[in-house]
């Protein structure tokens, strides 16, 4: 075997381990694998989608409803089991079901390193507002207007 | 198997003509598969607002429109002049109407108190410049803002004749007096207008301006319906259109 092919062989196996680094070092070092604790809402309300379709493609939903409010005026959507929705991520989403955003959406995109798209710069959480009142009747103070 | 020169042409022909009639079939709208979460069904409209000025300026203090815009919209009241995001103002006819400054209303008119808003125009210059069809003329009418996608560039701003968009320069959130989650805020970096109140409109409510109108001076509905409120207005009055000359169609009429 020449020499010249054994540092090739060497350099592309250095190579290989270095890219995945990330992997095995996830693997050895331990890190939990298992879903956070998440704060679901209460049993018996079903999601708009089977729940193995919301985990993973409920952004593909929510751009779907984003095309068909914004571009296509329709804010009623049907779920494939016939049941109708008003087509609103802060007044169904987040107003109706999941109503603690910082246990459910926030903690699975902080624990899966996942940075979320940002919907919340714009599209408000009710629970914010929630607070906000209950801090102001706390501290007397009122909203007039 | 063969195929001649004249079965060849023959062929040929029959094809085309038979995807031109596919074509053609495909255009009339009752062929289109009607979908419930689909946008089939909603008859074109022509939305309209018109201003009747004379009800506007008996109170002049009167700010119930402009206030339910902003608690509607979550809009922000920044305070400084530069960065103030306006959906509906208010305006004097002369700065509404007068546009070159050589010119000058009549005394009578020049301060007369109006509110000036988006003009929904028929041929939105805004639109036309607009690089990533942000936004767009729906078939309603209504001349929409997909604030998801404006990049921020402002050409529509410099197009728009009325300066009817703002531009958000600082981070709003911060500046909103009332935060409701019923309307999504805007982010620094896009720019907005006012929407006619798309959102209630869909769900067959009228515009927040115009439902706290407390003298009925704003009128709205669908100009292209005979029997419509707006149609009524518009035909038994003497309207103006703002810069009507510039070919715009605006659909935003003031009865002065």
């Amino acid at each position: 075997m020449p020499p010249d092919r054994i540092g090739i062989i060497a350099g592309l196996v250095l190579f290989a381990g270095l890219i995945t680094v990330p992997f095995w070092y996830g693997l050895v070092s331990g890190v939990p694998r298992e879903a956070p604790p998440l704060v679901l809402p209460a049993p018996g309300k079903p999601c708009v989608a089977p729940v193995d379709y919301m985990k993973r493609s409920h952004m593909k939903l929510l751009d779907e409803w984003r095309t068909l409010s914004v571009r296509g005026g329709t804010r009623r959507y049907f779920s494939a089991d016939g049941r109708e929705f008003a087509i609103s991520l802060s007044g169904t989403c987040l107003q109706q079901c999941h109503t603690d955003k910082a246990g459910f959406c926030d903690r699975c995109h902080e624990t899966n390193g996942v940075a979320a798209p940002r919907c919340f710069d714009c599209h408000v959480d009710p629970g914010l507002i929630r607070n906000s009142a209950a801090q102001g009747a706390r501290t007397g103070g009122s909203h007039d207007d | 198997m063969t195929i001649d020169r004249k079965g060849f042409l023959r062929l040929t022909g029959l094809g085309a003509a038979a995807w031109a009639a596919g074509k053609f079939a495909a255009g009339f709208p009752g062929r289109r598969a009607e979908t419930p979460n689909g946008e089939a069904g909603r008859a074109p409209r022509r939305w309209a607002l018109v201003v009747d000025s004379r009800k506007c300026r008996q109170s002049r203090d009167c700010d119930l429109c402009i206030r339910a815009c902003t608690r509607a919209h979550n809009i922000p009241e920044i305070g400084d002049p530069r960065h103030e995001i306006r959906w509906i103002r208010k305006a004097t006819f002369q700065e509404a109407f007068v546009s070159d400054p050589r010119d000058s209303a009549n005394e009578r008119f020049r301060d007369l108190p109006l509110v000036v808003l988006c003009n929904h125009c028929d041929r939105p210059p805004c639109v036309r410049v607009c690089p990533v069809q942000a936004t767009w003329k729906r078939d309603d009418g209504i001349v929409m803002m997909d604030e998801h996608r404006c990049i921020g560039c402002r050409y529509c701003m410099a197009a728009c004749p009325y300066g009817s968009r703002s531009f958000n320069f600082v981070d709003p959130r911060p500046f909103i007096r009332e935060l409701s989650s019923g309307y999504p805020t805007r982010t620094r970096g896009v720019v907005e207008k006012c929407s006619f109140c798309v959102e209630r409109l869909d769900g067959g409510g009228l515009p927040a301006c115009v439902e706290a109108c407390e003298s009925k001076a704003l009128v709205f509905g669908d100009l292209d319906d005979p029997g419509s409120a707006v149609r009524a207005a518009v035909s038994g009055n003497f309207t103006l259109r703002r810069k009507a000359e510039l070919g715009t169609g605006p659909e935003v009429y003031y009865i002065v």
